[in-house]
């Protein structure tokens, strides 16, 4: 089973890096662009085949090691199993 | 007095910061690499050193902070054991909830590694009771996250009980925003624990410890620390 976390910055908490994508898209003729807001996204392979028990370790992961949760958000994404392709 | 300093792979300030205790304590300090799952016995502190750890991978201080000896520094610390941590050191002790907050990346998004003049804001903590209270002192900086970042709450807890050790000022000893080498909240450069055991800071004392070296206003923190060894 795959799971896929995203990581990003709380809202209200100052995102330098995500100020200076805005910029340059702006220097670059993209106008309109309010807010960028970077974050990192972590993907895992995991042996679990429980979609909710995978979600539930992930979580945990999450909590202890992925997001520092003084100052990141996280979501958390499970993935169906991907079926190999069956060849003739 | 027994002093241990914690060794990460990627630290780098490690031996720096021995030979600052050593020449501070007249004993040289244990060298404890991360995979121990114990401290020397009857340690009086427990130094976590600058640097890289993990490569700054995922978070800084974040890998380190989940290294088998942290536990150990942990329970150190619970029963009022004193820790210093300095810049990557000090992202460990607040990715292993040791201090609050956070440190993020410098508002500039660059490294900045230069001599910044600090504000010594209190003289109550064994850490800085080798400086005269608001003494400007110049340390060098070298990091690229160390933008202390609290909310309100804590940012006026901090204050109120005494606990912001250093601020980033000017000659003159104002805490302007161009003094400001991070864009750390409220200029906060190092903070204490609430028992005030454990301080975390981004500047590094080591680096500017010996005359030679052009300033040692560094040494005045490990010379404080040293006289723990007169009192016991």
């Amino acid at each position: 089973m795959k799971a896929r976390v995203h990581v990003t910055l709380k809202r209200g908490v100052l995102d330098p890096q995500g100020e200076a994508i805005r910029r340059a898209l702006g220097t670059m003729g993209f106008d309109g662009v309010e807010s960028v807001r970077q974050g990192k996204v972590i993907e895992l392979e995991l042996a679990e085949s429980d979609p909710a028990k995978a979600e539930a370790a992930v979580r945990e992961m999450c909590e202890k090691l992925l997001a520092n949760t003084v100052i990141e958000a996280y979501d958390v994404e499970i993935e169906p199993e991907i079926q190999p392709e069956v060849t003739a | 007095m027994k002093t241990a300093v914690v060794v990460f792979p990627g630290s780098n300030c490690d031996r720096d910061l021995a030979v600052a205790l050593r020449d501070a304590t007249g004993v040289a300090p244990a060298m404890v690499w991360h995979k121990e799952t114990a401290l020397p016995e009857g340690l009086d502190l427990v130094a976590i050193p600058g640097g890289f750890s993990f490569g700054d991978y995922l978070r800084c201080g974040a890998i380190a902070a989940r290294s088998p000896i942290m536990p150990e520094v942990v329970a150190f610390a619970a029963k009022g054991g004193r820790v210093i941590g300095i810049c990557n050191g000090w992202q460990v002790l607040q990715e292993v909830g040791l201090l609050p907050g956070a440190l993020m990346r410098n508002r500039t998004l660059k490294f900045v590694c230069r001599d910044v003049t600090l504000k010594v804001e209190t003289v109550a903590s064994e850490f800085t009771r080798g400086y005269r209270q608001g003494q400007v002192v110049t340390i060098p900086v070298a990091h690229h996250d160390g933008a202390f970042t609290g909310d309100a709450d804590l940012l006026d807890a901090l204050e109120a009980e005494d606990r912001v050790a250093f601020r980033y000022v000017d000659a003159e000893g104002n805490p302007t925003d161009a003094a400001n080498p991070n864009g750390s909240d409220r200029n906060i450069a190092g903070i204490l624990s609430a028992n005030r055991k454990v301080l975390g800071m981004m500047p590094h004392p080591e680096r500017l410890a010996d005359a030679a070296l052009g300033g040692a206003d560094g040494a005045l923190l490990f010379e404080g620390l040293a006289r723990v060894a007169e009192v016991a």
